[in-house]
């Protein structure tokens, strides 16, 4: 599924004091299978475009296509819609109601009107998916769930949705690091056994670099820069003034660049910097034997 | 004569004993959650800790580690299952004192929408002194210095909801300011944060306990928030696992990673380039200028 997003803009509390525009003229378009990142800090607009996406805020002006249909238009209802992109909202445990984990992960797709098999195959994948055992769980209480474990059972119940277009607003905000990886490496999975189309809103460098095929950084509601995230990185100096930042190992490079080592300044992940590094050291070694 | 001499001599002895006794003395401290139910659950097993005067500390750990539980014994939101927690002499059980306690001991949660209380940030930081029956001139006062403290004068007539994170985040600490602690216990308080709120609330923290002397401590996941911190505890199923420097305690990479968390990324790159056999890459390397030092060294 591809989302084509056309010179949309939004502003919240028109003709109040508060009045804010959140999106000025975004034009954007996700391939089918791409794993966006969507990064920005805080106020930059980021939430207040994703929510576009499944028709939870409409806009001001411009469209929204998923497959070339306008998601306001009559052709689609937005239930339908909804079932194709699935939303996971930051802190999604805290939307969490159901009795047991099996309820709670049942109810997206029972309202979808599937049968109770089908519910109950649903339900097995989708905690599958995010490495939850079935039958340790089902009949648990998800508030007596830990913080990481809660997280994702609401993860399970939006890929129980089946969704094609997979949207997670800071999926790891709060968690440990271990947690954080665990959640981010089951979303890699689910992208690519998949062919989900993934997009990822965060403010973490480290987490999305790794991940995304493609960056967008926002900034006070207009989209400064699309790109892999090499093409990204290398604008560290323009991430770092609007308060973004990079990655530890990109500065460090970046600082060694600066002091006349050849080094490439875009990498991003420790792999990548530890080859680059072992590479500058043996040049030195020859350089001098 | 002797009298008089001895006097002043033994004030002087009382107030070194005063000065140099920990803050915060943690004995045996286990906390168990629902006892006696099916779900009983010891969330803390045989704490023993001090905390200094002045002291910032970070406290490392997993979800589900007991940091978090400890966290809520130090100003009494929390009482003891066994054990004792004396904050500054005053055993948090004497349920007489709690407010001296909650007065010495102030904490910031991870949610900075569920802390503000006001409609303007000046009240909410007047909030808790008009609590503590100071009158309103003083109350003035405190606020007025408590805000500049934070950087946050130029906001005290704003609405908390007008405000970034990093922001909010910033006032609630200058409520905190207003009490005149001895302690500022923080819990997360930059995990729901960007990075520009990140670094506006660690540098709030750092300020207040460099400057005014104010115990820190300080929990979090960010490892490299944690390096400034004069010493970092690590818990882990409930107990203290590993306590020390940041060097000391980053150095351990291996165990730090068994016990589900992280290291710098530097320090991370320092041990991998010492597994390739680069072994004049110490083990203890915390920050990008001593790795930049360190490689343009090897020339």
């Amino acid at each position: 599924m591809s989302i084509r997003i056309e010179q949309v803009s939004y502003t919240y509390n028109i003709g109040m004091p508060t009045e804010k525009q959140a999106l000025k003229n975004i034009s954007l378009d996700i391939e089918k299978g791409e794993f966006l990142g969507l990064i920005g800090h805080t106020g930059s607009g980021k939430s207040t475009l994703v929510q576009h996406l499944n028709g939870l805020i409409k806009p001001s002006s411009g469209k929204i296509y998923i497959d070339d249909v306008d998601i306001h238009s009559k052709e689609i209802s937005l239930k339908t819609v909804r079932q194709k992109v699935g939303m996971v909202f930051q802190y999604p445990e805290h939307q969490l109601f159901g009795e047991t984990v099996y309820e709670d992960v049942a109810f997206g797709p029972r309202n979808l009107g599937v049968s109770e098999e089908e519910v109950e195959q649903r339900v097995r994948e989708g905690l599958a998916k995010v490495d939850l055992d079935y039958q340790q769980l089902k009949d648990r209480s998800p508030f007596e769930l830990s913080g990481g474990q809660k997280r994702r059972v609401a993860i399970a119940g939006v890929l129980a949705m089946k969704p094609e277009i997979l949207i997670l607003d800071e999926p790891t905000a709060g968690l440990d690091p271990r947690g954080r990886d665990e959640i981010l490496d089951q979303i890699s999975r689910i992208h690519q056994a998949e062919k989900t189309t993934v997009i990822l809103v965060t403010h973490s460098m480290e987490d999305i670099a790794r991940l995304a095929t493609k960056l967008v950084v926002m900034e006070q509601g207009s989209i400064v820069l699309v790109g892999t995230p090499n093409e990204v990185f290398e604008q560290a100096d323009y991430l770092e003034q609007i308060g973004l930042g990079v990655p530890q190992v990109t500065k460090l490079l970046r600082t060694l660049q600066a002091k006349g080592c050849a080094v490439r300044p875009d990498l991003f992940t420790l792999e990548d910097a530890e080859e680059e590094i072992v590479r500058l050291l043996e040049t030195k070694k020859n350089g001098y034997a | 004569m002797q009298v008089a001499e001895v006097l002043p001599l033994r004030s002087l002895l009382v107030v070194v004993i005063f000065v140099a006794s920990p803050l915060i003395v943690v004995k045996d401290l286990t906390h168990i959650y629902a006892e006696g139910s099916e779900r009983e659950w010891k969330a803390l097993k045989g704490i023993n800790l001090e905390v200094n005067r002045g002291e910032f500390v970070a406290i490392l750990g997993h979800n589900g580690s007991g940091k978090s539980t400890l966290a809520k014994h130090l100003n009494g939101l929390l009482l003891p299952s066994s054990g004792q927690v004396i904050v500054d002499g005053i055993d948090t059980a004497d349920l007489t004192r709690t407010w001296e306690v909650r007065q010495k001991v102030g904490m910031v949660f991870q949610n900075p929408d569920n802390q503000l209380v006001a409609t303007t940030v000046e009240e909410d930081v007047a909030f808790g002194p008009e609590n503590l029956g100071i009158p309103s001139v003083e109350i003035q006062q405190r606020v007025a210095e408590a805000l500049a403290e934070v950087g946050m004068s130029e906001y005290r007539l704003h609405s908390p909801h007008q405000l970034s994170g990093g922001q909010k985040q910033r006032v609630a600490i200058a409520g905190m300011i207003a009490m005149r602690p001895e302690c500022i216990v923080l819990d997360e308080p930059t995990a729901m944060l960007d990075p520009v709120g990140r670094q506006e609330v660690l540098e709030t923290v750092l300020t207040l306990n460099k400057k005014e002397g104010i115990t820190i401590i300080y929990i979090t996941h960010a490892m490299e928030e944690a390096i400034v911190a004069d010493r970092i505890i690590v818990m882990e199923e409930g107990q203290i696992a590993l306590t020390g420097t940041p060097r000391q305690v980053f150095s351990q990479v291996d165990l730090l990673y068994k016990l589900r968390l992280d290291v710098p990324q530097v320090t991370a790159l320092a041990a991998r380039l010492r597994n390739r056999g680069y072994d004049f890459m110490p083990s203890d390397v915390l920050s990008i200028e001593e790795m930049v030092g360190l490689l343009c060294q090897s020339e």
